[in-house]
């Protein structure tokens, strides 16, 4: 691991109120090892005091920091610089996709948190409930009542501005949305049904497999729509969803 | 939010194309949705070519006279590189919509590419020598 700084400079999307959108450069020395929260966050401590972007935790648990780093929906507490650029080199950042701007880096993710209520998604959860990876047993304990823990998903929104269909469908659920849907399965009730199988759920899917690409808490929500799309078939032609 | 934002915005179609940046999934959605179109077009055309058949034999001939430039040839080829890729492609996707082999979509996508460019060299190949 170097300790010696590098010379950065990064593009950084800036859109206030109704103006025009722009990107504002900023050359700053950071150390390769830093992430690149970190050199936003000294951009509005030392140059630009007007610049909005959100964080909370910086470890890759609240979901707040997404941004595209160079094009790539990441969390950008844990996107090291030395992934993404080289010394003298540069670093664009935008605002996730998909989403309303509120101002700069920020969006308004308020309908990704809405319908993630809307299918009854629950981020804290008892042990034996979250839907396991493809190919993987859910864990059995026998106390497992007493054992809760958090859901995979951190609802970061990565997925749904990677996501080719959102881009033009905004009525579409969306693959955290979905993969939440899985939390109860399709028997638990109708109206969860209805919105999965309807025309903004689990169809308007086209496999560009690009949420699973993005997602940084291994939800792979490509796969769990597939999954859904089983549970809906079956629900249709047996009565059941599994 | 207001309420143009959360329409849907259609004006941002040409952005499915946009595969900067993206990962293979998405090179193949876009290319299953371009040759989609591609076909679509061809499809009607071909129809209509058809249609000239009710014309009597001289329209239809002189078409054919047409058929054998060597632009419209690669055109042919071109269709058929697309049908190759578009038909291999929707069984990948088929698959994978049924919960088929989904950790293994990118390998998926290299055998289809692979069959389709291989097909449509041997078609190119057997159609200039015709
Ligand atoms: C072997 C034959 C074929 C197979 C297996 C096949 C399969 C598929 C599949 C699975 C999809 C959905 C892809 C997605 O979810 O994005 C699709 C879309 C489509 N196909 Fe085909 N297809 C075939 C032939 C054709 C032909 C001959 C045409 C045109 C004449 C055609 C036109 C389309 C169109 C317009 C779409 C919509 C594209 C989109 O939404 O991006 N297909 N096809
Ligand atoms: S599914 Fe993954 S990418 Fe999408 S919101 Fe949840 S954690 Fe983020
Ligand atoms: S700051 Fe919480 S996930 Fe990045």
């Amino acid at each position: 691991m170097s300790t010696s700084k590098w010379d950065v400079t990064f593009l950084v999307y800036r859109k206030k109120g109704q103006g025009t959108p722009h990107y504002d450069e900023f050359t700053i020395k950071v150390n390769p090892d830093e992430y690149v929260l970190d050199a936003i966050e000294r951009i509005w401590a030392y140059q630009d005091r007007s610049l909005v972007f959100a964080h909370a935790c910086h470890h890759s648990t609240c979901g707040a920091c997404g941004m595209r780093v160079n094009g790539v929906e990441k969390l950008t507490c844990i996107t090291l610089i030395r992934d993404v650029t080289a010394d003298g080199g540069k670093v664009k950042v935008d605002p996730l996709r998909n989403f309303p701007i509120i101002s700069d880096l920020t969006v308004d993710m308020g309908v990704l948190y809405t319908r993630m209520d809307e299918v009854g998604h629950r981020p804290v959860l008892p042990l034996s409930e979250e839907p396991a990876e493809p190919g993987v047993k859910p864990v059995k304990i026998a106390a497992e009542g007493d054992i809760i823990r958090l859901a995979d998903c951190i609802e970061c929104g990565l997925c749904i501005s990677a996501c080719p269909i959102a881009n033009t469908t905004s009525g579409y659920l969306g693959p955290a949305v979905l993969a939440g849907a899985l939390q109860h399965g399709l028997d638990s009730d109708q109206h969860l049904f209805s919105l999965v199988e309807g025309e903004n759920g689990v169809w308007r899917c086209h496999s560009a497999f690009e949420c699973t690409e993005v997602c940084p808490s291994y939800v792979e929500p490509a796969g769990k729509i597939m999954e859904l799309r089983k549970q809906v078939i079956w629900k249709r032609i047996f009565g059941i969803a599994k | 939010m207001s309420e143009r934002e959360n329409k849907p915005n259609t004006s941002n179609w040409f952005m499915w194309f946009d595969v900067r940046h993206r990962d293979i999934g998405d090179w193949a959605f876009v290319l299953h949705r371009l040759t989609a179109l591609g076909l679509v077009l061809y499809l009607g055309m071909h129809l209509i070519v058809l249609g000239t058949l009710t014309l009597g034999p001289e329209a239809f001939n002189s078409f054919i006279e047409l058929a054998h430039n060597p632009l419209f040839i690669f055109g042919e080829l071109l269709v058929v590189a697309a049908a190759l890729y578009h038909g291999l492609n929707g069984l990948r996707v088929g698959l994978t919509s049924f919960g088929v082999a989904i950790p293994y979509q990118k390998q998926l996508w290299y055998v289809v590419m692979a069959i389709a460019v291989i097909g449509s060299i041997i078609f190119a190949i057997s159609m200039f020598t015709a």
